[in-house]
Formats: C-alpha cells, sequence, structure tokens
C-alpha cells in the first residue's frame, strides 16, 4: 500500500511538472520554436523506441518510419473516419469538447499503438531467423511495404495523404505535455527493463543469443517482445504527430525517415536510452536551427555526422547513460586534477 | 535410474556422421568424462543434448523425458546446464548480470511487473541477486561481480561460465573443456573446484577434458569417443589399459 502511494505520488509528481514546464515553454517560446521542440519530442520517443529494438535487444531493424506509419495512419483514420460514425450510433459518447477529444485522442493512442504492435509482430517473426545485415533489408523492406499499402489506400487520401485530422493534441502546452509524457513513459520503461533481472535477458540476446538460449532466456519471446513494444511506441509517436500537424502523407515516412531514426540510435551509442534522446534532438533541431547558412545547411550537417562518427565510433554514450553519480564523478576528476601543478 | 540416457543418437552433416549410434547414460550424482581426440565428436554431443542440434536418429531422455524437438531454452528449464568450450560470456555485461541472465529461469515477477516496476517484482529481484551472488561465491568471483566479463582475466571468464551455468540450477550440469587453456596447477584447482561444487549443488557433472590426466584424476567413469563412435567406457583404470584408447590417442603401431 505504501508503496502503490509513493508510485502514484511520483507519477503524480511527474505530471505536474511537466505541466508547468509546458506551460511555461508554450508562453516563452516563440511558435516557431515551440514547433521545433514538438518536433523533438517525437523523434525522441522515436528513437528510444528504436532504441529498445535496435540498441537493447540487439535486433538490426532499420524500417522504424513504417511503424510509425502504421500508428499515425490508423490513429487518424479512427479519429476522422470511425470515430463520427461511432459517436452517431451511440448517443452516450456524444460528449463535450474537452472530454470527448480526450477520449478520442486516448482511443486513436490504443488503436495506433495496437496497429503498429500488429507491424511489430509481422516483422519480429523473420527476426527469428534472420539477424544482422539480413535483417536489415526485411525491416527495411518491410517499412517500405507499409508505406506502399498507405499511398494506395483511396479512404486516408493515398498519395495526396490525409488532411483535416482534428488538433486533438492541441496546440499550446497540451501539446508538449502529451508529447513528452510519452517520452517520459517511453524512457521509464527503457529505464526499468535495464535494471531489472527480467530485463537483463533482453541484453543477452543482444549480447549472445546461442549463450541466451542455453541458459533458459526464451529468444524467440524476448524478440518478438521487443518489436511489438518498440513499434507499439512508434506508433503513438505517430498518433502524435498526425494529431498535432493535424495532416500526414506517406512521403513522411518514406526510407529516409527510417533512415534518420536509425541514425539517431547509432549516433547516440547503441543501446543507450540518454544517447538516443539526445542524438534525436540534435538530429531534429541543429538542421532547423542551421537554416541562415541556406544551401549549406545539409552539408554541414553531414559533416558533423561523420566527424562524430570518426572521432567516435560507438557513438555519442556507447553504452553508457548519463547519470549523476557520474557527471559527480566526472567533474570532481576533473576539479582534482586541475589542483595539482 | 539414469538421469541421462543416450539411445542410438546419431547426428550427420551431410556425409558425414559426427557423432554415430551413440548409447550411453549417466547416473544421478556422477561425475563422468567425456574424452577423446581433436574432432571426435564431443562438442556434437554436447550440442545434441542441450537441443542446439536435433539428434538424426536415436533419442535423448532426460529425466525420464525424451527431448527431441525441444529449443535450447526448454532443455535449459528442465535442467540441462551448459559452459562453452569458446567462452560466451555476454561480454558488455558484468559477471553479476551474466549470473543474473542464467537465474530468471526461477524468476517468479513476469516482464510485465519488471516494466512497471511493482513492489513484488523488487523483493523477487532481490532474492534473484542474492541466489546470483551465492551461484558468483560458489565458483570465488564474488570479488569481480562488477567487473565487464570481457574485461576479465581468461581463468576467471572460464570460472564465471560455471558459475552462470549453476546460477540455473540444473540437475545435469555439462562442462566443455573448462581447464583449456590453463596451466597443470590452475587445472588441479580447478577441478577440486568442480568437485566441491558438484556436491554443495548437488549437481551432476559430465565433463569433456581433452587432458587424460585430467579426468583421471576426478571421474569415476569415462567414455571415449573417436571419430564420433563410442570406442570405450569403464574406470579411469580401464581406459588407460584399453588398446583402442591408445591407439586413437597415440596412433596404431604399424608393422
Amino acid at each position: 500500500m505504501r508503496w502503490l502511494a509513493l508510485r502514484t505520488l511520483t507519477v503524480l509528481g511527474c505530471l505536474a511538472a511537466l505541466a508547468v514546464v509546458s506551460k511555461l515553454l508554450s508562453a516563452n517560446l516563440d511558435t516557431y520554436v515551440f514547433l521545433v521542440v514538438i518536433q523533438c519530442g517525437v523523434a525522441m520517443t522515436l528513437a528510444a523506441s528504436l532504441n529498445l529494438i535496435n540498441g537493447i535487444t540487439g535486433q538490426f531493424s532499420i524500417g522504424h518510419a513504417g511503424f510509425y506509419a502504421a500508428g499515425a495512419y490508423v490513429g487518424a483514420a479512427w479519429t476522422v473516419l470511425w470515430q463520427p460514425i461511432v459517436v452517431r450510433h451511440v448517443p452516450l459518447l456524444q460528449l463535450g469538447a474537452p472530454v470527448g477529444d480526450t477520449l478520442t485522442l486516448l482511443i486513436a493512442i490504443v488503436v495506433g499503438a495496437a496497429a503498429a504492435a500488429v507491424a511489430g509482430v509481422v516483422v519480429g517473426l523473420p527476426s527469428l531467423r534472420l539477424r544482422g545485415d539480413y535483417l536489415a533489408i526485411v525491416t527495411l523492406g518491410f517499412g517500405e511495404v507499409i508505406r506502399v499499402v498507405i499511398l494506395n489506400i483511396d479512404a486516408v487520401g493515398g498519395a495526396r495523404g490525409l488532411t483535416g485530422i482534428p488538433t486533438l493534441v492541441g496546440s499550446g502546452d497540451l501539446a508538449f505535455f502529451w508529447v513528452f509524457g510519452l517520452v517520459l513513459a517511453v524512457v521509464a520503461l527503457s529505464r526499468n527493463l535495464m535494471r531489472t533481472t527480467r530485463g537483463l535477458t533482453w541484453l543477452a540476446v543482444r549480447e549472445d543469443e546461442i549463450a541466451a538460449d542455453a541458459m533458459g532466456v526464451d529468444t524467440t519471446r524476448v524478440k518478438v517482445s521487443a518489436f511489438v513494444v518498440g513499434s507499439a511506441f512508434a506508433g503513438v509517436a505517430g498518433v502524435m504527430y498526425a494529431h498535432y500537424f493535424t495532416s500526414i502523407s506517406p512521403d513522411v515516412f518514406g526510407m529516409d525517415m527510417s533512415i534518420i531514426i536509425t541514425t539517431m540510435v547509432v549516433l547516440g551509442g547503441t543501446g543507450s536510452v540518454s544517447g538516443s534522446l539526445l542524438a534525436a534532438i540534435v538530429l531534429t533541431a541543429l538542421p532547423e536551427f542551421l537554416r541562415f547558412m541556406q544551401d549549406y545547411r545539409m552539408v554541414i550537417f553531414s559533416t558533423m555526422l561523420v566527424v562524430v562518427m570518426l572521432t567516435r565510433p560507438q557513438g555519442m554514450f556507447g553504452h553508457g547513460e548519463i547519470s549523476f553519480a557520474k557527471l559527480k564523478q566526472l567533474f570532481g576528476r576533473r576539479a582534482a586534477g586541475g589542483a595539482k601543478p | 535410474m539414469s538421469l541421462l540416457e543416450l539411445r542410438g543418437v546419431t547426428r550427420r552433416f551431410g556425409g558425414l556422421a559426427a557423432v554415430s549410434n551413440i548409447t550411453a547414460h549417466v547416473d544421478t550424482g556422477e561425475l563422468v568424462g567425456l574424452i577423446g581426440p581433436n574432432g571426435a565428436g564431443k562438442t556434437t554431443l554436447f550440442n545434441l543434448l542441450t537441443g542446439v542440434y536435433a539428434p538424426s536418429e536415436g533419442a535423448v531422455v532426460f529425466d525420464g523425458r525424451d527431448t527431441r524437438g525441444m529449443r535450447p531454452c526448454r532443455i535449459a528449464a528442465l535442467g540441462i546446464a551448459r559452459t562453452f568450450q569458446n567462452i560466451r560470456l555476454f561480454r558488455e555485461l558484468t559477471a553479476l548480470q551474466n549470473v543474473k541472465v542464467a537465474v530468471n529461469l526461477r524468476a517468479r515477477a513476469s516482464l510485465f511487473s519488471a516494466v512497471i516496476d511493482t513492489m513484488g517484482q523488487r523483493a523477487d529481484d532481490a532474492r534473484l541477486e542474492a541466489l546470483a551472488r551465492e551461484c558468483l561465491t560458489a565458483m570465488g568471483l564474488e570479488h569481480v561481480g562488477d567487473n565487464r566479463s570481457c574485461d576479465l582475466p581468461y581463468g576467471l571468464q572460464r570460472r564465471l561460465e560455471i558459475s552462470r551455468a549453476l546460477a540455473t540450477r540444473p540437475k545435469l550440469l555439462l562442462l566443455d573443456e573448462p581447464a583449456a587453456g590453463m596451466n597443470p596447477f590452475e587445472k588441479q584447482d580447478l577441478m577440486q573446484l568442480i568437485r566441491t561444487v558438484q556436491t554443495t549443488f548437488n549437481v551432476t557433472v559430465l565433463l569433456i577434458e581433452h587432458d587424460m590426466k585430467v579426468v583421471m584424476g576426478i571421474c569415476k567413469r569415462i567414455y571415449v569417443l573417436d571419430y564420433g563412435q563410442l570406442i570405450a567406457e569403464g574406470t579411469p583404470a580401464e581406459i588407460r589399459a584399453n588398446p583402442k584408447v591408445i591407439a586413437a590417442y597415440l596412433g596404431e603401431e604399424t608393422i
């Protein structure tokens, strides 16, 4: 009981803090910067969720945009196409704007996550037989398959895309609250997973599958779980994107998006949650803030990527994480080193 | 009753019978040696026992159950644990984490409760950590628990493999050349340790070893494999005197 109270308090505290930050940021940032911040939040979720598959479980999947698309489209299809039908037939659900909208969004999140999770199972199954570069090719191909399928469904607009999605996420502080609430959720999940004995089995699959199997780890289950959880979070990121930007089109979820998400994980340090998050911010914000360089923008951006990978091939963080203990140690050592003559 | 029974086990790779028609048994509480020259099929036999390979013919019966078609993780759960000849630790994980992976077989909390970090899960985790530390201590590794396993010296890595296998609480422990690459003194130490562990953990051991002298020292019963065939079985004294074994190891006299 004490635990439950403590846990509820922690969660509520986090949400309250998030709400305060949302208010502050939405009031003080200009619209353009705020937009970039929201994009960063979506990218952070995508990177952290791919990190579950790629970094923690070691299954080299590079078609993450497919799951992102599945979530975005199915979530948006619910809000735009199915929800009005349901509401018309069930008078009980004809609620006022704030409650009704929140409920619609929550259901969109659930169906988006479910759709992406199903796609995750479909990709996860070949991962039982394939590894390394072969798996990468299959996942990349599958991501494209999802995009092409969407491209050919007229009900969701085909190549024109789906427009007129209501901004259920809101535009100001509410949007920040939803998007970064999602980031917190995926980070909390990753952290808990890596701290517990159960979660170590995921790392064991990455390190040595044959040994893990021999030690009683059900590697099939671990790999499929990783794909399901990782893609479900990508799906929710898609739902957020759709209900914030109000329009989606298949070309947003192309191969280049998959590559960028993969780059975030690799650049941050495969397996490092904090690395993925930081790389997601850098890779999303940098191209925007380099806009004043005009034509040289992408040249500089690419050069920076090359330099980082050359100087730190293991990624910015390697397998490590940011922790206060380590920071203290680092600064302590610096101070001690500086004191010497 | 035999804990492990091999009934005419054969494994072919293409035209080559790596292991051919082997019938053998290991009884509860025994420490049995399996020796043979390079390429005799010893490791293949281990892979058959642990489900890495399925037998082409014959059956492996463990604890009264036919293990045909079972995946390695199922067989591990039944109670067969192994070490690897070419060390296969989870390199980036610490020594303690390596053992904790194996201790998961005895976990009660589900993956879901791990992820949402429930109270029951924390209690379970504490229990599992204690079990893992116990296995580290048994192999004299309690001081290196927080070192990354790939940073450990070679001899300790071999011990960690045994420690990790013990963490699954096996009935049968398969050791694949645990003393490979060690000097004679280290080998003696290790064999002593294996014998101690066998009694404290109450486990049956099947041991592959290249070095005849080492096996002769601790095993009461020995099987000899050559070219995939079982060529001899008996006490160390019988094996030493067996002309077929001498021929396999030293070559035959040509007249």
